[in-house]
């Protein structure tokens, strides 16, 4: 408790609609407006704080970060995930509630603020260094490190205005990622540079966090939230929703964003509504009973109900699982069957005569890591691909710590849990004796 | 690795802040930022803008670095643009207006009140823009807000060192040696900062909110130098007028600068009134500043 890096309580944040000022661009508009100006303000003065116009953009919100946490805001857009950051980096004054954050804060909310596009590269990495709050000395020492993180050595005497966009964003990266602060947040950046540089960023937001510096992350990349984050909070339009670890949030998250039907035993989404063969029915159970919850110590049934409508060779039965940020994690088929008679292209395959039947599957026990998954079903013919699809059929897999606390008190890293035999040899060391 | 362990603290719903405040207070007392809404008058964290110093030093190293750049030939600018306008003055109000200068040649006359005065009013004028113009910077990071418009000064300084190095020139032309009153100039410069800097920082502030005085500054600035004693001296003005002349600081400070470098008798009074005043603009713009500052992000 005394650990709290960061003390979040009440926090709210009213915005009046319609008086956010925008900036005048031409001169007859800025005279336009500034005739009309009086009229406006006695209209403001007239209808003052009816409510209607007022909008928390961030209500009541309140959590506790320990230091060396990695946490991650999620949410939808408008959700008051950038609003909630401003206010901790002291950009935007809260209307209610108190935050208390220990040590020094360095905050990216943007990549490249106080860049100057005259300025040479090597200018905006002091220029840029001292905004964010480093000193001199510290920038000098830490110069050739950022010149080296951004790549751009050849570069730094150049004026960033001629800079093509990957160089900018790379050199602005780099500065604020040299900045070391007990804490540090970072708004939506990473959404920059190619994959290469994207993830070297997080790799070096990986560090700053290993470091035991506490992190403040929004990002709607679920995939770096997942990687980076231990801790997650979803705000949902202005409120906190859910906050704990990160992988549950965000399993939440994503599957509070897919339509999912509670009791669905059958279809969920088909792409094709006239296949020559159509998956009709998908489901899970355990021990004989529908359900999509598991253990990890309990096997996976699958049952898949199908029709072949009209005759055609050659249909497989395929299922891919994926964990919910998208990745595979394997595709088996009925093709993988042994049946030595047929030919191999025939192997497995659907008979061709129209019927109807079904197909049961078993993940066995301990091969599905804690988690949630996606199955999709298809039926799919080699050469002309995807006969029908039925996705959004969703699992979780826990873990009841039967596995866990053998013996590491903490689960597994992985979407699969992998149990080899291991061949240990030992041989006796040889001490040097006097 | 991953850490794994998640601590129950981690819950929406926190009960009683003070109460966890008590037990860690003392391990780290002075190293914590607490956020919370602030009403009304707000004083100028003085320790915080001491920190920030260096800050202040790269943003007008910037604007200096900027201001030339690209430009055939730089620097040159900051001397050619006073003495045209010395010429031009010289010209139409000395030499076809007929307008008196205190017994020295107008050129010089009128050199000497336009090293304080385009000081003064390109100060003026970019330091009331300095925070729309940086919208960005104010709303993506926090520092001490009050280094824009100060910084915006900083410029102001440099190109007056420079149109000084002309009035050098001028001095020697017309062999006009100045007395050792001229040790007061730095006192007089740096008064003009401080009434630059007031006016700037109010202006600033203000524009943000209201985008009518973009249109403003520049016209109030232009009426100011006829209300300034820039083209003529404060002589041609008749005696029940000068007291209300007076507050203008500026009439003080022009004032002080052809004193000074003249080689003429400086108005104390004159001096000291625009002295009071400018501060008072200071003291004035900083309060509304901070007053203001916590909507900057806001409107900006």
């Amino acid at each position: 408790m005394s650990s709290s890096a960061l003390r979040v309580h009440e926090i709210g944040k009213q915005y009046k609609l319609g008086s956010r000022e925008t900036t005048r661009r031409n001169f007859g508009e800025a005279l336009l407006h500034g005739l009309g100006a009086p009229l406006r303000r006695l209209r403001y003065l007239g209808e003052k704080s009816n409510g209607d116009d007022l909008f928390w953009a961030l209500r009541g919100v309140s959590f506790d970060v320990e230091q060396g946490d990695v946490v991650g805001v999620i949410g939808r857009n408008g959700a008051g995930k950038s609003t909630l950051l401003k206010i901790l980096s002291r950009v935007v004054h809260p209307t209610e509630g108190r935050a208390e954050i220990r040590g020094r804060v360095g905050s990216l909310l943007e990549v490249g603020t106080g860049f100057h596009p005259e300025l040479s590269g090597r200018e905006n990495i002091y220029l840029n260094g001292t905004i964010l709050g480093m000193k001199r000395d510290e920038i000098r020492r830490k110069f050739d490190e950022i010149v080296a993180f951004s790549e751009i050595e050849k570069f730094l005497d150049t004026p960033v205005k001629r800079y093509s966009s990957g160089m900018y964003v790379r050199l602005a990266f780099a500065v604020a990622a040299h900045l070391e602060p007990e804490v540090l947040i970072v708004d939506e950046v990473l959404a920059v540079g190619d994959a290469a540089f994207q993830r070297k960023c997080l790799g070096k937001m990986g560090d700053v966090a290993g470091a035991g510096r506490t992190v403040l992350f929004v990002s709607h990349n679920m995939q770096a939230v997942s990687h980076l984050c231990n801790k997650a909070v979803l705000l949902d339009k202005g409120r906190i929703r859910e906050s704990g670890p990160a992988r549950e949030i965000i399993e939440n998250y994503i599957r509070g964003s897919v339509s999912n039907d509670a009791d669905s035993e059958i279809v969920h989404a088909r792409t094709t509504p006239d296949a020559a063969v159509m998956i009709d029915a998908v489901t899970t159970s355990c021990n004989g009973a529908l359900t999509r919850e598991f253990d990890l110590a309990q096997p996976i049934r699958l049952k898949i109900s199908y029709t072949v409508r009209r005759p055609r060779e050659g249909i497989y039965l395929v299922f891919t699982v994926r964990t919910l940020l998208g990745l595979p994690v394997f595709t088996p088929s009925n093709a993988d069957m042994d049946d030595e008679d047929e030919p191999f292209e025939h192997q497995g395959a659907l008979d061709p005569a129209p019927h109807s039947g079904t197909a049961e599957i078993e993940i066995p026990p301990y091969v599905l890591n804690a988690g949630t998954f996606e199955i999709n079903v298809a039926s799919y013919a080699p050469g002309h691909g995807t006969v029908d699809l039925v996705t959004n059929t969703i699992i979780t897999v826990h873990d009841s710590g039967s596995y866990a606390s053998r013996p590491f008190n903490r689960s597994r890293d992985g979407l699969v849990l992998c149990r080899l035999p291991w061949r240990l040899t030992q041989d006796v060391l040889q001490t040097q004796g006097a | 690795m991953t850490k794994i362990e998640h601590s129950p603290c981690f819950v929406a719903g926190e009960p009683d802040i003070r109460a966890c405040d008590a037990a860690r207070l003392p391990a780290v007392l002075d190293n914590i930022t607490v956020i919370q809404p602030r009403r009304g008058w707000v004083n100028v964290d003085w320790r915080e803008l001491w920190s920030g110093r260096e800050l202040l030093y790269f943003l007008v190293w910037r604007d200096i670095k900027v201001r030339y750049k690209q430009t055939v030939i730089g620097a040159a600018w900051a001397i050619l643009q006073p003495v045209c306008t010395m010429v031009i003055f010289s010209l139409i109000f000395g030499a076809f207006a007929k307008i008196p200068s205190d017994g020295v040649p107008y050129p010089i006359f009128v050199y000497a009140g336009l090293l304080p005065w385009t000081f003064f009013s390109n100060a003026v004028s970019q330091s009331s823009q300095s925070l729309i113009n940086q919208a960005r910077l104010v709303t993506k990071i926090y520092f001490p807000r009050l280094f824009i418009p100060a910084s915006s000064i900083g410029v102001g300084l440099v190109d007056f060192a420079l149109s000084f190095v002309v009035y050098v020139g001028l001095m020697l032309w017309y062999s006009h040696v100045p007395g050792a009153s001229i040790l007061l100039l730095p006192v007089l410069l740096m008064l003009t900062a401080v009434a630059a800097l007031g006016t700037g920082i109010f202006m600033s502030s203000i524009t943000v909110a209201y985008r009518d005085f973009r249109i403003v500054v520049p016209y109030m600035v232009q009426i100011w130098m006829y209300l300034s004693p820039v083209v003529y001296p404060t002589t041609i003005v008749p005696e029940q007028f000068r007291w209300v002349m007076a507050l203008n600081p500026m009439t003080g400070i022009i004032g002080g600068f052809r004193g000074v470098l003249l080689n003429q008798p400086v108005d104390w009074h004159a001096l000291g009134v625009a002295a009071i005043v400018s501060v008072v603009i200071l003291i004035a713009g900083i309060c509304n500043f901070r007053r203001m500052e916590r909507r900057f992000a806001d409107i900006a």
